[in-house]
């Protein structure tokens, strides 16, 4: 398979989505030659993000492609919903913030998990994340 | 899928085949906090050695599991946490608490009869 023209989207709605999300974010990272603990790390932040839009949302999608940098490789995750929105940004990306009774560390877990993080949400028109991995 | 549940003596060993959903882990949880109360066991084992990734409510749910088990006046060893599952576990900060952790099954059977050393 063209690597180049890998451009996954896997549907969010329910908790067994989380585990398709994160297999498949797992057999791509593999695919583009990320080390063992690389394919954790970029499973566990994709199990979090998506966890949030289980949590949170009525339903969303991530979506995976294989992103370059001049010669460097890359494996990027999309996780968009149409939820409420989150109303404060800097409260959300606190350790053990949680608006449910989740321990409140997915979003500023999966950061320290992946090399590029970005969140962008407007209350009534949902949350996009966007996190990049870089092969080393 | 179902997690198997083995009765050995006064304990009980739950072995994890594949990835779990949410569901799955609550059944695991629910199946095994009522075995526990049923044969009044001594003492569980949880093998999550299968486990690629023991995000937040994973680890909530084992938590929970142990804390039910530790009022039943039991205790609760999860074996075989992979290093890297490890490694990422501190990077998203989740901890286990007290729950107490052994690196394989005759470990665990060891920590369970005599305790930590």
């Amino acid at each position: 398979m063209d690597l180049n023209r890998t451009n996954q989207a896997i549907p969010v709605i329910h908790d067994t989505d989380i585990v398709e999300a994160r297999a498949a974010a797992r057999s791509l990272a593999s695919r583009v030659g990320f080390t063992e603990t690389d394919l954790v790390l970029i499973a566990s932040a994709v199990s979090e993000i998506a966890r949030n839009i289980v949590e949170y949302t009525k339903g969303g999608e991530v979506i995976l492609s294989v992103i370059h940098n001049h010669s460097r490789l890359g494996l990027q995750v999309i996780a968009r919903d149409q939820g409420p929105g989150i109303g404060d940004l800097s409260l959300a990306m606190k350790d053990g913030y949680s608006t449910s009774r989740s321990l409140g560390l997915g979003l500023p877990g999966s950061r320290r998990l992946m090399d590029e993080f970005r969140v962008e949400s407007a209350i009534g028109s949902g949350t996009t994340v966007t996190m990049r991995k870089w092969l080393a | 899928m179902r997690v198997p549940i083995l009765k050995q003596g006064d304990y009980v060993i739950a072995s994890i085949q594949s990835a779990l959903t949410d569901e799955d882990l609550i059944q695991l949880r629910d199946g095994l906090a009522s075995h526990v109360g049923k044969h009044r066991s001594k003492g569980v084992i949880v093998d999550v050695t299968v486990l690629d990734v023991m995000d937040s409510f994973a680890t909530r749910t084992i938590r929970d599991l142990a804390q039910v088990v530790r009022l039943r006046g039991a205790k609760t060893v999860i074996v075989g946490i992979q290093p890297e599952v490890a490694f990422a576990m501190v990077q998203l900060g989740l901890e286990l608490g007290e729950v107490a952790t052994a690196l394989d099954l005759e470990e665990a059977l060891e920590l369970l009869r005599h305790g930590p050393k």
